[in-house]
């Protein structure tokens, strides 16, 4: 394996060179969206100035060439995250698509006291859909708990799979558990969570919330045993806009669609519809059709990088700025101390910390702390990470948040580490 | 352009946030609200009493403030009740956010503009509150 390039993987980012109040960009910011290469920004270009059409409708060269590409992007992405074919890849404009999507295509086949289970750090997105929809169909939403005792630091933030044997019961209809979160920058063992669900009740979905995994590890949804993933592609150096639901195809078959419309259709009468197959049945009107396929040349660009290379980059620095965090008494971080340093245990991302480092310095709050970085030119999120009820077990408004990806560096880490130092002066 | 942190966290900005004036809240209040900004969990309730001689328009004679979150938020409810005590109602009223913003003497971005005045926010409602009160004649 060739020595990971950090800095010939930053040419290919053009904005990593911009200026953000008269300071170099320091880009931290990714677990909200990443940058894009140059090489995804070029596909779009080339995209519209060649074969822009609408696909499956004209029977003309460009037409042709759109729906080729738009259709070889499903394949890219089915190979990606090892499905068996593109019919079980469905183009969303986004993950939080992706999961009302299933919400909505599902709700039919739930009842008064079925159970959905997910954990207590999702995302809203993996959150606010299953609350509204056991609201409507007045079922039971169950929380699997996440382990915040602060004094336990090196697992804080960990989710314990075992009481999922306990939480799923005969009445649990739907489970959705992210797989890497975007707040206390736990991986979950989804895989054995996927066991446990279909071991206790073979008739339960398991959601794998992808959004975040996807973008910085090798996910095989052969060996997750999961029924659905959902995933962004913003988070995966694609443009925003284009998004990912993959489902089982036997599932998806027997699913009703979530929009009706043009392109989702076989044979529309006056009396009835038939649908089109796999995925287009679930993907009415005229999609992203650029969106789709420079999501397939982003795919492109972090296979050769190679996925393995990229999460092994990431925990590097993870493993330093825990390191240099640590350097601070008054600095708290909202997840495992440290990082689990078995290299070669091949699951790594099953159970392990990633580049997610939420922390907070002394009382001040997060915003205070990242328009401290922003002057620094330093990009990192600060507030509530669209997991609100997490916020409120942490007991804190917000947090700060730093998120690597493949174009980071130690430099980066240490220039957060002077911008700590800088608010602690400010604030002394 | 180019501005520095310093800028933002002015000295008498976080002299104000570590030292609030009129922090608490005044016994029985005349107006009373407060309000959190959702975005960032600031949270800030306000109190007055108010001085209400039958010949002259009420002033406010005291006033309180107590709440959390960020540095922006908090010093600048702390300098508006410095700002406002002994103003006419009707004066209050007629401030505008923009002045406000200008009284803190600080660029803001736009983000953080409505930490700055979630203070002058809250005086507001609680003065409209206070008003419809008086109208209905309770
Ligand atoms: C874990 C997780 N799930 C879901 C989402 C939603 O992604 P999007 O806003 O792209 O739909 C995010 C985005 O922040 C996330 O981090």
């Amino acid at each position: 394996m060739a020595a990971y390039n950090v800095d010939k993987i930053r040419e290919d980012f053009q904005i990593l060179n911009v200026k953000v109040h008269g300071k170099p960009l320091v880009y931290l910011d990714n677990a909200a969206t990443s940058q894009k290469p140059k090489q995804v920004i070029d596909a779009e270009k080339e995209y519209y100035e060649t074969i822009n059409s609408n696909i499956h409708r004209g029977v003309h060269k460009l037409s042709e060439d759109a729906s080729a590409g738009y259709e070889e992007a499903h394949e890219k992405v089915a190979d990606f995250i090892g499905a068996k074919e593109f019919e079980e890849i469905i183009f969303t404009r986004n993950a939080t698509e992706s999961l009302n999507l299933l919400a909505y295509s599902l709700c039919n086949s739930l009842k008064e006291g079925d159970e959905i289970l997910i954990t207590q750090a999702e995302h809203h997105a993996n959150f606010v859909p299953w609350q509204q929809l056991a609201k409507q169909k007045r079922l039971k939403l169950k929380f699997a708990k996440v382990n915040l005792d602060s004094k336990d630091k090196e697992n804080f933030g960990t989710l314990d799979v075992s009481q999922f044997n306990e939480l799923v019961t005969s009445k649990t209809k739907i489970v959705s558990v992210t797989q890497m979160g975007n707040v206390l920058g736990t991986t979950n063992d989804v895989r054995e969570i996927g066991r446990i669900v279909h071991e206790n009740n073979p008739s339960a979905l398991f959601i794998v919330d992808g959004a975040q995994s996807v973008a910085h590890s090798k996910i095989d949804v052969k060996k997750l045993d999961c029924d659905f993933l959902t995933f962004s592609g913003h988070k995966m150096l694609a443009p925003t806009g284009i998004g990912v639901l993959y489902g089982k195809k036997n599932l998806l078959e027997q699913m009703r669609p979530f929009m009706y419309g043009g392109d989702m259709i076989r044979k529309v009468t006056f009396d009835d519809t038939s649908y089109n197959d796999l995925p287009w049945k679930f993907e009415a009107g005229t999609p992203n059709i650029a969106g789709g396929i420079t999501l397939g040349t982003a795919i492109d660009y972090l296979l050769k990088v190679g996925m393995e290379n990229i999460f092994a980059h990431e925990q590097e620095l993870t493993e330093y700025a825990l390191k240099r965090l640590a350097e601070f008494d008054d600095v708290t971080i909202y997840g495992p101390s440290k990082i689990d340093n078995n290299k070669n245990n091949e699951n790594k991302i099953l159970n392990d910390r990633t580049g997610i480092i939420s922390f907070n310095i002394d009382k001040i709050h997060a915003h205070d702390v990242a328009s401290i970085f922003d002057q620094h030119g330093i990009a990192i999120r600060g507030g509530h990470h669209c997991a609100m009820p997490l916020m409120g077990l942490l007991d804190v408004a917000g947090t700060a948040r730093i998120s690597f990806y493949l174009y980071n560096k130690k430099e980066e880490v240490d220039k957060a580490i002077d911008a700590i130092e800088h608010v602690k002066k400010i604030f002394a | 352009m180019e501005f520095f942190a310093e800028d933002m966290y002015r000295e008498n900005i976080m002299d104000h946030f570590k030292n609030p004036r009129n922090h608490g809240v005044v016994e029985n209040p005349d107006i009373g609200f407060a309000d959190n900004n959702p975005l960032c969990g600031d949270e800030i309730g306000i109190t007055v009493k108010l001085n209400k001689d039958k010949n002259e328009k009420p002033t406010i004679a005291e006033i309180k403030f107590n709440g959390k979150g960020c540095a922006i938020s908090q010093a600048s409810a702390s300098m508006l009740t410095e700002q406002v005590v002994g103003m006419r109602l009707e004066d209050v009223k007629k401030m505008k956010t923009d002045e406000v913003i200008k009284n803190l003497g600080i660029p803001l971005q736009p983000i953080r503009v409505k930490c700055a005045i979630l203070g002058f926010k809250v005086l507001e409602a609680g003065i409209f509150l206070y008003e419809g009160k008086k109208v209905s004649g309770k």
